[in-house]
C-alpha cells in the first residue's frame, strides 16, 4: 500500500508546487518559465530529441529508401542458418529476418510509435481531465455532497494507481484482443488516473485561494468560477505531465507490443514488434534489437527530458 | 433601523476524524454570538487579535463560510435564510475588500476583466462598451490610470493593487463594504493613502463599512464605532473616541496598553498591562468569560462559571464583563504582577505576552503621500 500513497503524494506534490507560484507572476509565468527551459540544457536537448523524432515520423514514409515490407533481399537472410546481413552502403541498418531494409523500418515505424504515444497520452489527458475537474470542481464549489462525489471519484483513481500500471494495461489489451487500437486505450487509459489526480489536486489548491475567494463575495456563477478562475490557474502541472506521459506511454505501448498484444499487421512496422521479433535471433544477429530499442529509448528520454525541465522551471523553490 | 445587523452569529468548524466515515469529533467555536448593528453611511471597526474570529465573522456576513446559528439582517432581508442563488444576488449590494490584494486577484485575467466579472454576473451593463465606461469611471475615482485596463495585477504596485480590490467592489455599486485587514498588506506611507481613498468614497457614495483590522490606530482613523472580539465574541462596543478614552473591558485596556504613546515621558510612566499566557484555543473555549484565564482583574465568583452578556452602561457603551464598573472606579485592583508602570530607562520587555498583533502601527493618515511606485516587479 505504501507505493500507492507515494505516487499519489507525487502527484499532489506536483500539483501543490505548480499551486503556488501561481498567485505570484501570473501572466508573466510563461514567459518566465520560457526563459528557464530555454537556460537549461535538459530542456534544449530533449526539445531537440523530439524535434528530430517529430519529423522522422512525419516525413519518414517518404524518405524511406525502400518500401517497409518489401523483403528484396530475401535470398541473402537465412535465419534458420543463423546468417544475417549488417549494415552496408545499400542498407544502413543492414536487413531483418525476412530480408526487409531495417532503417526504412525503422522510419517508418516512427509514425506508429508517435502515433500510439501522442493518442493514448491523449485519451489519457482528456479523460482523465475531465474526471479531475469534474472531482476538482464538486471538491471546491459543490458543498457536502461536492465532497462526497469528490472523495468517491478519488477513492476509484486510488484504486486505479495502486495496480501496476503494465498490468493494467496487459489487463485490458488481453480483455480487447490484439490491435494497435487496444494498445492505445490500454495506455491511455493507465494515464487516466494520473491526470485526474494531478488536475483534481491543483484545482483544490487553487480553490482555496483568495480571489477564488472573492469571485465568490462577487457573487460570480459558479460554473463560471470553475471555468474563468479555477481552471486557467490549474493546468500547468497537467501540461507537465503530459510530456512526461508522452515517454511513458511509448514505453508501455512498446512493451505492450513485444508482449504479442500489439498491432498484428505485419504491413506496419512498429518498434515494439520489431524489438519482439528480433529478440528471437538475438544471438546471430543482436543489432536487430539494438535498433528499435534505442529508437524507443531515446525517443522516451527526449519526452523525460523536456517534461523534468519544465517542471523544475515551473518550480518556485529552484527559481533563481 | 440599521443597515447591516447581526444578531447572535455563530459560526462552528466541525472538527472532523476517521478514516473512511468522518465523525464529528468537535467544533473550532471560532465565532460565537455576536450581535452588532452597522448604521447606513457609517463605518464600523472590529478589532481584535488573530486568531479571534474576526476575518471568519466578516466572510459569515457575506455567507462566504456558512452561518451555524443567529442571523445577518441586511435592510431588512435576513441573509441566513437566503437560497444560494438569492444569497448571490445579494451579493452585489454587499461587497468585500481583501487583505492580500494580489492573491485576491486572479493572475490570468486583466484589469479589465477582473472588474467587469462582477458586473457581467449581476447584469449590469448592456454590452462590453457600457462596461467598460462604467469601468473608467471607477478607475478614475480610486485613482488609478485608464491604461490600467488591459495590463495584470502584477504589474501594480500594493497600494494599486487594493485600488484594484475596492473599484472590483465599487462597480457594483454596493450599499456594505466589508473590508477584512484592508491596509495591513502595505506600506505605512500608502496605508494612509488607501484610508483617506476609502474615507473619500464614503462621503461621496455613501457608502457603509465594516472594516475589520488589528491595527488600532487605523481602526481608530476610520471607525464611528469600534467593536474589540476576543475568541468569537465581543467583549466591548463603543464610540470610537470613547472606547480609546475609556476602555471599560480589561482585554481592551490590555490592548489599549499596547499602543505606544509617541511622547517619551507619557510613555516611560503609563500604565502598561501585560497579558499572561496565550489566546485559548476556540475549539476548546474557557467556561465563563472567555477572558478569564488571561484576565489580571479575575474575581474569585462568576468570572470562571457565568458568561457575561454584552450590556449597555449608556452613551452606546457596551461591555461583557461582570465587574466593569468596579474596575473603573477602582473598587477592584489587578493583580499587582500584571501592571507595571516603566521606570525610566529601562528596556522595552520584549514580551510575547502583549497580545500579538495589537497595532504597533503608525498613525494613519500622516502618511508623507509618496508616490506609488508603477510597475514595481
Amino acid at each position: 500500500m505504501a507505493s500507492t500513497t507515494t505516487r499519489a503524494d507525487k502527484i499532489d506534490r506536483l500539483a501543490e508546487l505548480t499551486a503556488q507560484q501561481e498567485a505570484h507572476g501570473g501572466a508573466s509565468l510563461w514567459r518566465e518559465a520560457f526563459r528557464r527551459l530555454r537556460a537549461s540544457k535538459m530542456a534544449v536537448i530533449g526539445a531537440v530529441i523530439i524535434a528530430v523524432f517529430v519529423v522522422l515520423a512525419v516525413i519518414g514514409p517518404w524518405i524511406a529508401p525502400y518500401g517497409p515490407t518489401e523483403q528484396a533481399w530475401r535470398g541473402e537472410v537465412f535465419p534458420n542458418q543463423g546468417r544475417f546481413v549488417g549494415p552496408r552502403g545499400e542498407n544502413w541498418f543492414g536487413l531483418d529476418h525476412l530480408g526487409r531494409d531495417e532503417f526504412s523500418r525503422m522510419l517508418v515505424g516512427a509514425r506508429q510509435t508517435l502515433l500510439v504515444g501522442v493518442v493514448s497520452m491523449l485519451i489519457g489527458l482528456v479523460v482523465g481531465a475531465l474526471v479531475g475537474a469534474l472531482s476538482g470542481a464538486a471538491a471546491t464549489l459543490g458543498g457536502a455532497s461536492g465532497k462526497r462525489l469528490d472523495s468517491f471519484v478519488m477513492r476509484v483513481t486510488d484504486m486505479l494507481l495502486a495496480l501496476p500500471s503494465l498490468l493494467l494495461a496487459v489487463s485490458i489489451a488481453a480483455v480487447m484482443g490484439q490491435s494497435l487500437t487496444t494498445v492505445m486505450i490500454a495506455v491511455g487509459v493507465v494515464q487516466v488516473p494520473v491526470f485526474a489526480r494531478l488536475l483534481r489536486g491543483s484545482m483544490l489548491a487553487q480553490g482555496g485561494s483568495d480571489y477564488v475567494l472573492a469571485a465568490r463575495a462577487l457573487g460570480v456563477r459558479r460554473r463560471r468560477i470553475v471555468l474563468t478562475q479555477i481552471l486557467p490557474n490549474s493546468l500547468s502541472p497537467v501540461i507537465v505531465q503530459a510530456t512526461l506521459s508522452l515517454a511513458t506511454a511509448i514505453i508501455e505501448a512498446a512493451a505492450l507490443s513485444y508482449l504479442g498484444l500489439g498491432n498484428p499487421d505485419p504491413a506496419v512496422p512498429e518498434w515494439g514488434v520489431m524489438l519482439s521479433q528480433a529478440q528471437r535471433f538475438f544471438d546471430n544477429a543482436p543489432m536487430m534489437s539494438v535498433y528499435p530499442a534505442v529508437g524507443i529509448i531515446i525517443t522516451a528520454l527526449g519526452f523525460t527530458l523536456l517534461g523534468e525541465a519544465m517542471r523544475e522551471a515551473l518550480d518556485p523553490k529552484l527559481r533563481g | 433601523m440599521s443597515l447591516l445587523e447581526l444578531d447572535g452569529v455563530k459560526v462552528h468548524f466541525p472538527v472532523r476524524k476517521g478514516v473512511l466515515f468522518d465523525r464529528t469529533v468537535g467544533h473550532v467555536y471560532a465565532v460565537d454570538g455576536v450581535s452588532l448593528k452597522v448604521e447606513a453611511g457609517r463605518t464600523y471597526g472590529l478589532v481584535g487579535e488573530s486568531g479571534c474570529g474576526k476575518t471568519t465573522l466578516g466572510r459569515a456576513v457575506l455567507r462566504l463560510v456558512d452561518i451555524t446559528e443567529g442571523e445577518v439582517v441586511l435592510d431588512g432581508t435576513n441573509l441566513a435564510k437566503l437560497s444560494g442563488e438569492e444569497m448571490r444576488r445579494v451579493r452585489r449590494r454587499l461587497q468585500m475588500v481583501f487583505q492580500d490584494p494580489l492573491g485576491s486577484l486572479n493572475p490570468r485575467q486583466n484589469i479589465e476583466s477582473i472588474l467587469a466579472e462582477g458586473m457581467a454576473a449581476h447584469g449590469i451593463g448592456a454590452d462590453s462598451e457600457e462596461r467598460r465606461a462604467k469601468i473608467k469611471e471607477v478607475l478614475a475615482r480610486v485613482g488609478l490610470p485608464a491604461n490600467a485596463l488591459s495590463r495584470y495585477p502584477h504589474e501594480f504596485s500594493g497600494g494599486q493593487r487594493q485600488r484594484i480590490g475596492i473599484a472590483r467592489a465599487l462597480v457594483l455599486e454596493p450599499d456594505v463594504i466589508i473590508c477584512d485587514e484592508p491596509v495591513s498588506a502595505l506600506d505605512v506611507s500608502i496605508q494612509a493613502q488607501v484610508i483617506n481613498l476609502l474615507e473619500e468614497l464614503q462621503e461621496s457614495l455613501g457608502l457603509t463599512y465594516l472594516v475589520i483590522a488589528h491595527d488600532l490606530a487605523v481602526v481608530r482613523h476610520i471607525s464611528d464605532v469600534i467593536g474589540v472580539m476576543y475568541l468569537g465574541s465581543l467583549v466591548e462596543e463603543a464610540p470610537s473616541d470613547t472606547l480609546y478614552a475609556e476602555p471599560r473591558h480589561p482585554y481592551t485596556r490590555a490592548l489599549m496598553s499596547a499602543v505606544p504613546v509617541p511622547d517619551p515621558d507619557v510613555e516611560d510612566n503609563r500604565e502598561r498591562i501585560l497579558l499572561q499566557g496565550d489566546l485559548p484555543s476556540p475549539a476548546n473555549p474557557p467556561t465563563g468569560c472567555r477572558f478569564h484565564t488571561r484576565c489580571p482583574w479575575k474575581q474569585e465568583t462568576r468570572c470562571a462559571t457565568e458568561r457575561p452578556e454584552l450590556r449597555d452602561i449608556g452613551g452606546g457603551h457596551r461591555v461583557a464583563c461582570h465587574y466593569a464598573a468596579e474596575i473603573a472606579d477602582g473598587t477592584i485592583g489587578p493583580r499587582q504582577s500584571a501592571t507595571a508602570p516603566r521606570a525610566a530607562g529601562e528596556q522595552r520587555p520584549v514580551d510575547a505576552a502583549v497580545p500579538a498583533e495589537a497595532g504597533v502601527g503608525a498613525a494613519a493618515g500622516a502618511g508623507p503621500g509618496a508616490e506609488e511606485a508603477v510597475g514595481k516587479e
